[in-house]
């Protein structure tokens, strides 16, 4: 501590590393934050089925999405990245994810939403497997924090179909 | 800034720095805001830089006292003296 510029070097790294265990302390608190998140999604009409000149199926739908997402947000976060996708099994693969819609919340006052709009991505099948399928509708979300742990979880609601026939 | 006000700062510096830390989560967390604890850091970082980095007055109470150049040739420095050799018993 003999000089200026050693007392300054020593307490900018000090307060350096300060500032990494105040970070790590906010992060861990984020696994204390009570989280009830809340949605509901609806079918409200098939637009159109049809198969494409590859032979791959394809569906429009309009959706009605309800979420309250409040909850997830806590005093570290910056924004909650959500996103609807379809869900189903075929023959050739055990798991299809396609996701039809996705939004960034950045304020919890705009976490509690409905909204009412055709999918934004295409849901588009790898094959025509689509005839007649259920399939699930699972909204997920990814709380991203200001630092430290980012949180993911989801909800699942399943008993959709798909007609059996294009349209 | 001698050697008393040396470990003052040491101490008082890394004491500054926690309690800002301390302070900073606690209040943040209770306000659920994170810019506050950001800011309260931030405020008590500087205020560390003040108090420890300039070389205030009040760290320099105790100074060295060197000898006097006239006391100092009144006590001339020892001779080397030449190593006797002991013979093997």
């Amino acid at each position: 501590m003999h000089s200026f510029g050693y007392r300054a070097n020593a307490l900018l790294t000090f307060a350096v590393t300060i500032l990494a265990f105040i970070c790590a302390i906010a992060s861990f608190s984020d696994n204390f934050s009570n989280q009830t998140p809340s949605a509901q999604i609806q079918i409200l009409n098939i637009n159109w089925f049809q198969k494409q000149p590859h032979g791959n199926d394809e569906v429009s739908l309009t959706l009605n999405i309800t979420a309250d997402l409040q909850s997830l947000f806590t005093w570290n976060t910056k924004q909650v990245f959500a996103f609807v996708a379809a869900e189903y099994e075929t023959s050739k693969n055990s798991l299809n994810q396609v996701s039809l819609w996705d939004a960034i919340i950045p304020e919890k006052e705009e976490a509690n939403f409905w909204i009412q709009i055709s999918n934004k991505y295409r849901f588009i099948d790898q094959g025509h497997n689509l005839r007649g399928k259920d399939f699930n509708l699972t909204l997920h979300w990814h709380v991203m924090p200001k630092t430290g742990k980012m949180f993911a979880d989801k909800i699942v609601m399943s008993g959709y179909r798909l007609p059996n026939a294009y349209r | 800034m001698d050697w008393q006000g040396q470990k003052v700062v040491e101490q008082l510096m890394q004491i500054l720095l926690v309690i800002s830390g301390v302070v900073a989560v606690v209040v943040g967390y209770a306000t659920e805001s994170f810019r506050t604890m950001m800011l309260i850091y931030a405020g008590g970082v500087v205020l560390a830089t003040l108090v420890t980095v300039p070389n205030w007055p009040f760290y320099n109470r105790h100074p060295l006292e060197w000898l006097d150049p006239s006391e100092a040739e009144k006590h001339p420095k020892p001779q080397v003296v030449a190593k006797k050799r002991f013979s093997k018993k």
